[in-house]
C-alpha cells in the first residue's frame, strides 16, 4: 500500500526568499507526524502546496499514490485530506450547522436538507466526543468552541489524512488534553495525522515521528523516544535554546500603575471585569494568570484606553488617565503589546519601517515639524530589523508579508523603543516559535531591569510562572489572589484559575 | 419573534394607512396601488441584481447601465423585428454580457469594482445616446393578463393579479431568489463566498466560478428590469431612460438588508410613494411645480439611506478581490 501523503523534493520560491527548498515528507496511515519549525520555516507554504492552493516551482506531491493537480483543492479534499487551519476558516455570521455542511450539503431535491444536516452533525459530535450546538452563530462562540467546529468540519469529510495547523494555540489546558486524546484515537482508527505546533510537550506527548523544517529546508526526522524537548528546540532553531528564563531578583520601586475598582463590559455588554484593584510597581513583572475569557482581555483594553471603563480608574504615578483615549494613555506612559497583533498591533499594508515608528511617527527624530524624516525612519528600521532578528528580505516590505513570529517582533520592538514607565504585554508570545519566545522573554526581563513596570497577561501558565515576580490570578472577572512567584505553586494556581479555591 | 417588532410595526402602519385611504375612495386607492406596484417592479428586480452580486462579494454599481442598455436593446430590436419576444431575448443576452464583463474586470482582473461598474454605466450611456434613433415604434407592449378568479378579488385583484407577463416573471424571480438564497446549497455557498471567501475555498467551493455565475445571471435579471420599462410599462425609449433607477435599487437593497423580500418591500414602498405623488398632481390637491414631485423618489432615497445607514451590515468580503492561498 502506498503512503497517504508523499511529498518529494518540493521547492517554492517567493521574491527574495526560498520558502521550501527540496522538501520531502511521507505520512502513513495510523501515524501522527509532528511538523516542527520556527515561524517562517516554510510549514505553511508546504501545506498550501499539498492542498493545491499554491503551485510549487518543482517537486511532486502524491496523495494515496496519485499526484495532485494545482488548483484542484476540491480534488485533494475528495481524496480524504482534511485541514484545521491556523486562521479559522469559518463564516462568522453563519451557524455551526451551516459552516459544517458548506461545500457538501445534504440535499432533498434542490433544497438543503436541514434535518439530515442536524442529525449528521449530532452523530458526528457524539462519535468524537466534541459537543457543539448546531444552531449557534460562530461569531458568538468562544474561540475554543470555534476551534472545535473547525476540527469537526475536517472530521466530517471522512478524512484519511488530517492536518492540524497549531490547533492548541487557543485552547485551555483541559481542552488541549481532550484534543490530544482525540488525535490518538483518530490515529488508532487508521487516520494519518500531521500536527503543526510550537508546543514541544504536545509533540512529545502525541507524535510518532517528528519532522523539523528550518529556513525552508528539512533538517531532520526524529521521534519523541530518541530526543527530548531541548533536543527538539535545538533542531528547530539550529542552536541550543534556553527554555528556562534566567531571571534575577526584581528591584522593586514605588507604585507606577494603579487600577482602582475597575469595572468593564465585554462586546456583548456583559460585565466581565468586576471590580479589579491592582498595583504595579517600578521594576517588576506582574503576571496575570487565568483561563482565557475571564476578563483579562477587557482588563487590558480598559487600562490602555481602548475600552470604556464602566467604573473605577486607572492612575499612572497618581494621575488618572483618560477613559477611551488610547493616545492620551500612551502619552501618559503606557506602551502596549496588544493581544491581536493583526488588528491592533500592525498596519499590514504599511512597510515594516513605518510600522516600527507608528507610536512616534510625529516626533523627533522621525519627524521635523510636519515633515516625516524618511532617512531617520529607514535608519531606525534597518537597525531594529538587525537587532530584533526580524526575518524579512527587506525592512521596506509590508508588515503583512511577515510570518506571525516576525510580526510580533515588530510590535515588541516598537513598543519597547520608547522605554515608557509601564509596559502592558498581552499574550506576547502567542503563535510564536521557541526561538522568538526566548528572545521576547529576554526583552521583557531587560525592560523590567531598566525600571519599567510590566503587566504580563498570558494564557500560558508556564510563561507566567517563569517570568513574573508576582502573579495575580484572574477568574470570573475578579483578581482572586496575588501571590509572590517564589511561593507560587502550579497546582494551587491552576485550581484558582479554574475558580475552585477561594 | 417578537409580536411588537419594528418590522411588524411597519406592516401594521401600511395596512392601516391602506384601509384608511380605501375607505375614503376605493377606486382611486386601488388604481394608485396598482400603479405603485408597476413602478415598484423594476426597482425590486434591479435590487435583486445588487443582492445576487453583493451576496457573493461583488459590488455592482453598473446596474443602471445594465438596465439602460437592455431597455434600449429590447426596444430597438423589437422595433426592427416587430417582435417583442425577440427584443426581450436580445435584452437578456445583453444584460448577461454586461454582467460577464463586470465579472471579468472584478474577478479575473481584480479591478476596483466601483471603477468597473462606472465603466459599465458610461458604456451604456454612450452607446444608447450614439445609437438612438427618433420615431421608432414597437408593435405592442406586453399586454396585461388577468389571472382568472384571483383578479376578481376587490383591491388585491387589480393591484396584484392584472399585470403584463414580465411582471409575473419578475415576481417569480424575486420569490425564487429568496428561497434559493436561504434554502439551497447555491445560496449557502454564495453567502459564504461573500462573507468569508477563504472558508468557501477551503471547503472546495470555487470562489471565482461562483462569482462569475452569479454576476452574469444577475446581469440577465437587470436586463429584465430594463426590458420591463421599455416593453411593458412605457412602451418607448428615450435617452437617459432609466433615470437613476439602478442606483435607487442599490439603496433599496441596503434598506432591505440584502434580503430579497426586504428589498421587495422597500421597492413597493417607493413605488407607492411615487404613485401617490402622481395622483396628488393629477388631483391638483397640491399646486406645486411637477419638478418637485418628480424629485420625490430621489429625496426619499437619501432620507431612507440616512436613517438606515450605520445599522446595516453588508457582506463582509464585499468589494474585495479574492486571491487563492492568501487565507
Amino acid at each position: 500500500m502506498s503512503a497517504l501523503l508523499e511529498v518529494t523534493g518540493v521547492t517554492k520560491r517567493y521574491p527574495g526568499v526560498v520558502a521550501n527548498d527540496n522538501v520531502s515528507l511521507t505520512v502513513n496511515a495510523g501515524e501522527v507526524v509532528a511538523l516542527l519549525g520556527e515561524n517562517g520555516a516554510g510549514k505553511s507554504t508546504l501545506l498550501k502546496a499539498v492542498f493545491g492552493l499554491i503551485k510549487p516551482d518543482s517537486g511532486e506531491i502524491k496523495i494515496g499514490g496519485t499526484p495532485i493537480v494545482f488548483g484542484d483543492t476540491a480534488g485533494v479534499i475528495s481524496r480524504g485530506v482534511g485541514m484545521v487551519h491556523q486562521h479559522f476558516q469559518l463564516v462568522p455570521v453563519m451557524t455551526v450547522a451551516e459552516n459544517l455542511i458548506l461545500g457538501d450539503e445534504p440535499k432533498r431535491g434542490i433544497f438543503i436538507n436541514k434535518k439530515a444536516a442536524y442529525d449528521e452533525i449530532i452523530a458526528l459530535s457524539k462519535r468524537y466526543g466534541l459537543e457543539v450546538d448546531p444552531d449557534a452563530v460562530i461569531e458568538d462562540l468562544p474561540v475554543g468552541m470555534q476551534q472545535r467546529v473547525e476540527i469537526l468540519k475536517a472530521l466530517r469529510k471522512d478524512v484519511k489524512l488530517l492536518i492540524l495547523d497549531e490547533p492548541t494555540a487557543v485552547l485551555t489546558p483541559q481542552e488541549i488534553d481532550e484534543l490530544l486524546v482525540v488525535i490518538r484515537n483518530l490515529a488508532k482508527s487508521g487516520v494519518g495525522i500531521v500536527l503543526i505546533t510550537h508546543k514541544l510537550h504536545e509533540v512529545m506527548a502525541v507524535a510518532d515521528r517528528v519532522v523539523v523544517l528550518r529556513g525552508g529546508k528539512l533538517v531532520g526526522t526524529t521521534s519523541p523516544k530518541e530526543t527530548d524537548e531541548a533536543g527538539l528546540a535545538q533542531m528547530m532553531v539550529g542552536r541550543s535554546v534556553v527554555l528556562q528564563v534566567n531571571r534575577t531578583e526584581a528591584k522593586r520601586g514605588g507604585v507606577v500603575l494603579e487600577v482602582k475598582a475597575l469595572e468593564v463590559r465585554d462586546d456583548r455588554k456583559i460585565l466581565s471585569v468586576k471590580g479589579v484593584d491592582l498595583q504595579l510597581h517600578k521594576g517588576e513583572i506582574l503576571g496575570v494568570a487565568g483561563v482565557e475569557g475571564n476578563g483579562q482581555r477587557e482588563l487590558v483594553e480598559a487600562i490602555c484606553g481602548m475600552r470604556h471603563r464602566e467604573a473605577g480608574s486607572v492612575l499612572i504615578n497618581g494621575v488618572a488617565t483618560k477613559d477611551m483615549h488610547p493616545h492620551a494613555v500612551h502619552e501618559a506612559g503606557i506602551s502596549h503589546i496588544p493581544e491581536d497583533r493583526e488588528k491592533h498591533g500592525l498596519v499590514s499594508n504599511y512597510t515594516i519601517a513605518d510600522n516600527l515608528v507608528l507610536n512616534q511617527f510625529d516626533q523627533a527624530p522621525f519627524a521635523k515639524g510636519w515633515i516625516r524624516d524618511l532617512n531617520e525612519i529607514a535608519k531606525n528600521a534597518i537597525a531594529t530589523v538587525e537587532k530584533f532578528d526580524i526575518r524579512t528580505p527587506s525592512a521596506f516590505n509590508t508588515a503583512g508579508s511577515l510570518s506571525g513570529g516576525n510580526k510580533q517582533k515588530v510590535v515588541v520592538a516598537r513598543e519597547l523603543s520608547e522605554e515608557l514607565p509601564v509596559l502592558v504585554a498581552a499574550q506576547p508570545t502567542r503563535g510564536v516559535d521557541v526561538g522568538s519566545i526566548e528572545f521576547i522573554h529576554n526583552q521583557l526581563i531587560s525592560a523590567r531591569d531598566k525600571g519599567a513596570a510590566v503587566l504580563l497577561v498570558s494564557a500560558e501558565l508556564d510563561e507566567i510562572l517563569s517570568l513574573s515576580d508576582r502573579i495575580a490570578v484572574m477568574s470570573d472577572g475578579k483578581i482572586v489572589a496575588i501571590v509572590d512567584s517564589k511561593d507560587a505553586d502550579r497546582n494551587y494556581i491552576g485550581r484558582l484559575m479554574a475558580g475552585l479555591d477561594k | 419573534m417578537k409580536l411588537l417588532s419594528k418590522r411588524n410595526g411597519y406592516f401594521l402602519f401600511a395596512i392601516l394607512a391602506t384601509a384608511f385611504f380605501y375607505s375614503k375612495d376605493g377606486d382611486i386607492t386601488t388604481s394608485v396601488y396598482a400603479t405603485g406596484a408597476a413602478f415598484a417592479l423594476p426597482l425590486a428586480l434591479a435590487a435583486m441584481v445588487g443582492i445576487m452580486c453583493e451576496r457573493t462579494g461583488i459590488v455592482n454599481i453598473g446596474i443602471e447601465g445594465t438596465m439602460l442598455l437592455s431597455a434600449f436593446v429590447a426596444f430597438f430590436v423589437s422595433s426592427l423585428t416587430q417582435n417583442i419576444i425577440i427584443g426581450l431575448i436580445c435584452a437578456v443576452f445583453t444584460g448577461s454580457m454586461m454582467g460577464l464583463i463586470l465579472a471579468v474586470m472584478a474577478v479575473s482582473w481584480r479591478m476596483d469594482q466601483i471603477i468597473a461598474g462606472t465603466i459599465l454605466n458610461i458604456l451604456a450611456t454612450g452607446l444608447t445616446s450614439f445609437l438612438y434613433v427618433q420615431g421608432k415604434t414597437i408593435p405592442s407592449v406586453f399586454q396585461a393578463i388577468e389571472v382568472p378568479v384571483l383578479s376578481k378579488i376587490p383591491f388585491f385583484g387589480p393591484v396584484l393579479f392584472i399585470h403584463g407577463a414580465l411582471t409575473f416573471i419578475g415576481i417569480a424571480i424575486i420569490l425564487a431568489l429568496y428561497v434559493a438564497i436561504y434554502h439551497t446549497s447555491w445560496g449557502l455557498r454564495s453567502r459564504a463566498v461573500g462573507e468569508h471567501p477563504s472558508s468557501a475555498d477551503t471547503a472546495g467551493v470555487s470562489v471565482a466560478r461562483l462569482r462569475y455565475i452569479n454576476v452574469t445571471i444577475a446581469g440577465g435579471i437587470g436586463a429584465l428590469a430594463g426590458a420591463y420599462l421599455s416593453l411593458e410599462l412605457v412602451g418607448s425609449f428615450e435617452r437617459g431612460f432609466t433615470a437613476g433607477k439602478g442606483f435607487t435599487a442599490l439603496a433599496l437593497m441596503i434598506f432591505g438588508r440584502w434580503n430579497p423580500l426586504g428589498a421587495l418591500a422597500a421597492a413597493l414602498f417607493f413605488g407607492l410613494a411615487q404613485a401617490y405623488a402622481n395622483q396628488l398632481m393629477i388631483d391638483q390637491v397640491v399646486n406645486i411645480p411637477t419638478q418637485f414631485t418628480a424629485i420625490l423618489p430621489y429625496v426619499m432615497t437619501i432620507v431612507v439611506l440616512t436613517i438606515s445607514a450605520g445599522k446595516v451590515r453588508p457582506p463582509a468580503a464585499e468589494g474585495q478581490p479574492y486571491e487563492k492561498g492568501q487565507a
